[in-house]
């Protein structure tokens, strides 16, 4: 179940545990209760997000063709800006 | 050779980490403090809106308000500002493992070694504080010099957001002209002082008789003398040499005097229970407890007393304070506030002596219902489970205690000793002479 604070939307997480202590989502639950599956995973850095208001990991993944940024916050929920 | 120093502050650290996290907020004036309904609370940080309409870090809430009437108060949270502020120190430990917290929000950093590998201090200052802003989303300004005193000088300098470098060619302008007030220790009677010898500035400060200063502070006197001259030798000490949080506590002034001995122990149940639970989450045990008392004139008291065994468990922390109490509240007019802190912290996995008497097994239990308690709260919220006694009176046990975890005390620069080298460095002025 997503959670939206204004812009910060909280969504499920489908993520692997790698043998070498790496985590990296597999696919997530949008608002609109669709899971849409991380097709590559480009970029994991650190990262502060001023619109969705919050800093953590930040996982640039393609979806759809498309670049997302999925954070993974200091507080272990996954969250996306969102644009509207 | 010189050595190579930072001094990174993070700017209106805890206005700031709220700002991050209330985008809705931006631009408008933001001041963190405690509840402003239950007549207790003062500013604990402000950011930069609601500085320029005057609002000053330790107003009370309703000043604060006086000054501007459309500030936004936030209640503190203090674990997440540990959690940026252990962020920042990660950062920070990529460029060397010589770094000195001071305070929550500051730390100094001996990157000498490290300058052949990312070039020079100006650099990895620079790096930092574009790091920080990106990684962490809050602003750093960042002071360079070769010595603690002018790093630190250099932090204040320009900020937000900055990097200032002191130099030996440039300290004569930046920090000499600069007032007294604004050299690490000199407080507001040490300016008077100063400003009775005609010495306004660190200049006037650095230029002047040793040995005057001396007959004035005595050995403050020569050691200000060095930090002015920018001869200050003390060094950056190791990374997790000290605990950035030297206390923990609580204080609360309650919505009505307390009268009795009664009234006394819920509050300070109330209040040990949050000191014990912000111990447990930040993985620490006391071995000293503190009470501070202010009764409904004038007259406040602060007592402390060292415990045998070291605790993180509510009801010890309660039972320790209430004897303080009774020993040193003769109870001739009724009490406004009250404060119990934890201090003589060490990582709970620290291994200490048990004293004769203590029962380890009732130990154990007691501390296993603390963190049971501390699960339900964070799950159904604090009221969710309370002691029976808070029942009795809910306008006092009422009081939120969380809401003012502030007093998370800075370090002072000589809790190692002095190592600055004054006497050295006064050996050779007068071997010189
Ligand atoms: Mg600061």
């Amino acid at each position: 179940m997503s959670e939206r604070i204004g812009y910060k939307v909280y969504v499920d997480v489908d993520a692997t545990f790698t043998s070498d202590g790496g985590l990296l989502p597999r696919s997530l639950v949008w608002e609109d209760g669709r899971r849409y599956t991380i097709d590559r995973i480009r970029k994991i850095e650190r990262c502060a997000s001023r619109r969705a208001g919050g800093a953590g990991i930040m996982y640039t993944c393609l979806v759809s063709g498309r670049e997302i940024h999925l954070f993974y916050e200091e507080n272990m929920r996954w969250f996306l800006e969102s644009k509207l | 050779m010189d050595r190579v120093i930072l001094h990174s502050d993070m700017n209106c650290f805890y206005a700031s980490v709220e700002m991050l996290y209330h985008p809705e907020l931006a631009g408008r004036p933001l001041a963190v403090g405690g509840d402003p309904e239950k007549r207790h609370g003062i500013v604990l940080t402000a950011n930069y809106p609601a500085k320029k309409k005057g609002i000053k870090v330790g107003m009370a809430l309703w000043q604060a308000k006086q000054a501007c009437p459309d500030v936004v108060f936030v209640p503190p949270r203090m674990d997440l500002y540990l959690r940026f502020s252990r962020l920042a120190r990660e950062l920070y430990s990529e460029y060397t493992d010589l770094q000195e917290p001071f305070g929550i929000d500051e730390c100094w950093l001996d990157v000498t070694d490290s300058v052949p590998l990312f070039g020079g201090g100006r650099k990895i200052a620079e790096e930092i504080r574009r790091r920080i802003k990106l990684e962490l989303g809050l602003t750093v300004s960042v002071g360079v010099s070769w010595n603690k005193i002018f790093a630190k000088f250099g932090s204040d300098f320009r900020k937000p957001d900055a990097v200032t470098e002191i130099t030996r060619e440039n300290y004569r302008d930046l920090v000499w002209r600069a007032p007294a007030a604004d050299l690490l220790y000199v407080g507001r009677s040490t300016r008077k002082k100063l400003a009775t010898l005609g010495m306004l500035t660190i200049g006037d400060v650095a230029r002047s008789d040793p040995e005057l200063l001396h007959s004035i502070f005595g050995k403050m006197g020569y050691i200000l003398w060095v930090f002015a001259n920018g001869e200050d030798r003390t060094p950056v000490s190791p990374e997790s040499y000290v605990n950035p949080i030297k206390s923990i506590g609580n204080g609360t002034t309650s919505p009505r005097d307390l009268e009795d001995n009664d009234d006394v122990r819920t509050v300070i149940y109330l209040l040990s229970e949050s000191v014990a639970s912000r111990l447990r989450d930040n993985h620490f045990v006391g071995d000293t407890v503190g009470l501070w008392v202010r009764d409904n004139g004038l007259y406040s008291f602060c007592r402390q007393q060292k415990i045998g065994t070291p605790t993180n468990i509510s009801d010890e922390i309660a039972r320790h304070s209430m004897c303080l109490f009774e020993e040193h509240y003769p109870w001739t007019v009724p009490i406004r506030s009250i404060g119990v802190r934890m201090s003589g912290l060490h990582p709970d996995e620290y291994c200490y002596q048990l004293d004769l008497f203590s029962d380890v097994k009732a130990r154990e239990k007691q501390f296993k219902i603390d963190l049971a308690v501390d699960s339900l709260r964070s799950r159904f919220g604090h009221d969710s489970v309370l002691r029976g006694r808070m029942y009795f009176d809910r306008v006092l046990s009422g009081l939120d205690a969380k809401a003012e975890d502030h007093m998370i005390h800075p370090h002072s620069y000589f809790e190692s000793g002095d190592r600055t080298g004054t006497c050295r460095i006064m050996e050779n002025l007068q071997t010189y002479e």
